[in-house]
């Protein structure tokens, strides 16, 4: 992990996954048994596809299936039982935990993706004594496992009062986080140098620089930070586990724990009820991933670049 | 102090603040800790290295890191040759790169938890898919689940499921292997198998170092899943095999309230987890190529 290698000209990590969309689509060079290679290449990702898809079809019709029949494993329930769903969302606080999810993705993401941002602005744009060595701490930190941290962590929300809230879930994220900063200063090392040095001398402060010309050019690095915190957070299980009692404030992940204790293996085993519940937590992230999987993925690549 | 370097701190401020705050000093924190007995009801009591002696001869902890290590050395080469498989035929997927790679990353969408309730039935010995996809193909059908010799294979099998991002990762990577090196190794007639060792796996081997070492420190880390099928409220006790090391950090810390001890335990995972990383890069030095040296 040299720090050096990070000086390659920003957002090319960015703008090289655009240019693998323009390399794959331009026909194999290789003209004989290209067809032969084509189809073989098509019937293996067919099948791997099966794979990869298929236990989440099977969760899917599980949730529509009578008691006796989840286990069956046949493709299309027969009789196709509504029930599981009407049990989740009458005797669960499904929608509150759905809400409390969204309320926590939703604080957890803004935070992070302002402070860090504003992080990022202050190693991209300054030069100051010690900038080098304070960014090796950033990636360095990026190493650190989180049960290093963990016992004090809960110590200190502990000694402020927070414990049994939801502000543990999203608070420290007002802090920057690491991975954030790196991609988005990779970002703001991209934007034209002249644009800030003419508002320079137009009069505009720093703050200015950063507010209305940075973040304003800087809208899909933002996006990809915003949608990946969010995802990080609603996914999340264990800071609930630790920082949650009250049912009313449990998020999905923790709700379906919860779920699973009381209906699945340490209740009456209810499983058509625990898959329903499942659906019902796997669908928002489906639904994030239909409207922006674009952002997700880029941002999964970008991670790989930074060596 | 010129203005432009007070405005510099200014901006950096935030994260100054939460290192120093959430990080440094919880980790230092963590460790004055560990020589501490400290339940967070009565005052601590300094312990000396006692919490470290008794993780030496704790027989949990000792599983725990046994459990977690053999997971780890199973998941990470199995996972990054996937990904690798993965990610070269995605490479040459033409048309199809689109909606495969959508399909791979799915897995990676599916919250840990949900993954986990959803392979606690997939994975069932009697009535499981895995085992009636097996047993259609005669091959043995374990107990997944409940058999302390295949509930580590049969976690590392709901891993795998969710490898898409190592093969976004890698890729990527291939993606930006300049082609004229590879139509320059065809010309010079170069088959397949040495275009990719000599200049393909070469010119990744970055990637693959940065997913090794990412993925190590996960999955010395591993609990969600783990924690949602065994552990929690369950009729049955769990299973000893299924005790992975934060799993039981957890346990010391937030259901036994043995802060010092779990303190000790963390001190210890991170000292692991320093350890493994530095032998990577000590390997990794004669391994990979950094394009420029």
């Amino acid at each position: 992990m040299s720090t050096d290698r990070t000086n390659v000209p920003a957002a090319a990590p960015l703008a090289a996954s655009r240019d693998t969309e323009a390399a794959s689509t331009s026909p194999s060079p290789h003209g004989a048994g290209g067809w032969a290679r084509r189809i073989a290449v098509w019937l293996t990702c067919g099948a791997l596809s099966v794979v990869f898809v298929y236990p989440l079809v099977w969760l899917v019709s599980a949730s529509f299936k009578p008691r006796q029949d989840v286990f069956n494993n046949k493709l299309i329930p027969d009789p196709v039982e509504l029930g599981n769903y009407a049990k989740v969302i009458d005797q669960l606080p499904f929608l509150r935990w759905t809400f409390n999810s969204l309320v926590v993705g939703l604080s957890a993401a803004t935070a992070v993706t302002l402070s860090s941002a504003l992080v990022a602005f202050g190693f991209a744009y300054f030069q100051f004594k010690g900038k080098n060595a304070l960014f090796a701490l950033v990636l360095g930190s990026m190493m650190l496992p989180s049960a290093a941290t963990l016992i004090p962590t809960y110590l200190i929300w502990d000694r402020l009062g927070f414990t049994g809230t939801q502000v543990p879930l999203w608070a420290g994220n007002l802090f920057g986080s690491a991975f954030y900063i790196f991609l988005l200063r990779q970002f703001f090392r991209g934007l034209p140098r002249e644009v800030f040095d003419a508002a320079r001398v137009d009069g505009a402060g720093f703050f200015a620089l950063f507010w209305r010309i940075a973040l304003p050019m800087s809208k899909p690095a933002l996006a990809i930070t915003f949608i990946l915190e969010f995802q990080a957070s609603w996914v999340d299980l264990l800071k609930p586990l630790v920082y949650l009692n009250d049912t009313n404030l449990f998020t999905l992940p923790r709700g379906l724990k919860a779920v699973l204790d009381n209906f699945g293996q340490g209740g009456q085993r209810e499983w058509e009820v625990v898959m329903a519940a499942n659906v019902l937590v796997v669908l928002p992230m489906f639904l994030l991933f239909a409207v922006a999987g674009k952002y997700i993925m880029q941002g999964i690549s970008v991670s790989g670049s930074k060596e | 102090m010129r203005p432009e370097t007070r405005a510099a701190y200014g901006f950096l401020s935030p994260w100054l603040i939460g290192f120093v705050g959430l990080t440094l000093g919880p980790v230092l924190a963590t460790f004055v800790m560990s020589f501490s007995d400290y339940d967070v009801l009565s005052s601590t009591q300094w312990v000396g290295t006692e919490n470290y002696s008794d993780a030496l001869s704790d027989s949990h902890a000792h599983a725990a890191l046994a459990n977690t290590l053999f997971y780890t050395a199973l998941y990470v080469p199995l996972s990054i040759l996937t990904a690798l498989g993965l990610a070269l035929l995605l490479h040459s997927a033409g048309r199809l790169k689109g909606v495969f790679r959508t399909v791979i990353y799915l897995p990676v969408v599916t919250p840990p938890v949900a993954t986990g309730v959803l392979f606690l039935q997939l994975l069932n010995g009697q009535s499981g898919l895995i085992n009636s996809a097996l047993g259609a193909v005669s091959l043995p059908t374990p107990n997944w689940t409940t058999d302390p010799m295949w509930i580590k294979p049969g976690i590392v099998i709901m891993s795998l499921w969710s490898v898409g991002s190592v093969t976004l990762i890698l890729f990527a990577a291939l993606a930006e292997v300049p082609a004229h090196l590879r139509e320059a190794a065809l010309v010079d007639g170069a088959g397949a198998w040495r275009r990719f060792y000599h200049i393909t796996l070469p010119m990744i081997s970055p990637a693959i170092f940065f997913s090794v070492v990412v993925n190590t420190i996960a999955s010395l880390q591993l609990f969600s899943e783990v924690y949602t099928m065994y552990f929690g409220k369950t009729t049955t006790p769990p299973p000893e095999a299924a005790l992975f090391y934060v799993v039981y950090l957890f346990q010391q810390a937030f259901e036994e309230f043995e802060m010092g001890y779990a303190a000790a335990l963390s001190w210890l995972l991170f000292l692991i987890i320093m350890a493994v990383t530095a032998v990577q890069l000590a390997v990794s030095r004669r391994l990979v190529h950094y394009r420029g040296d």
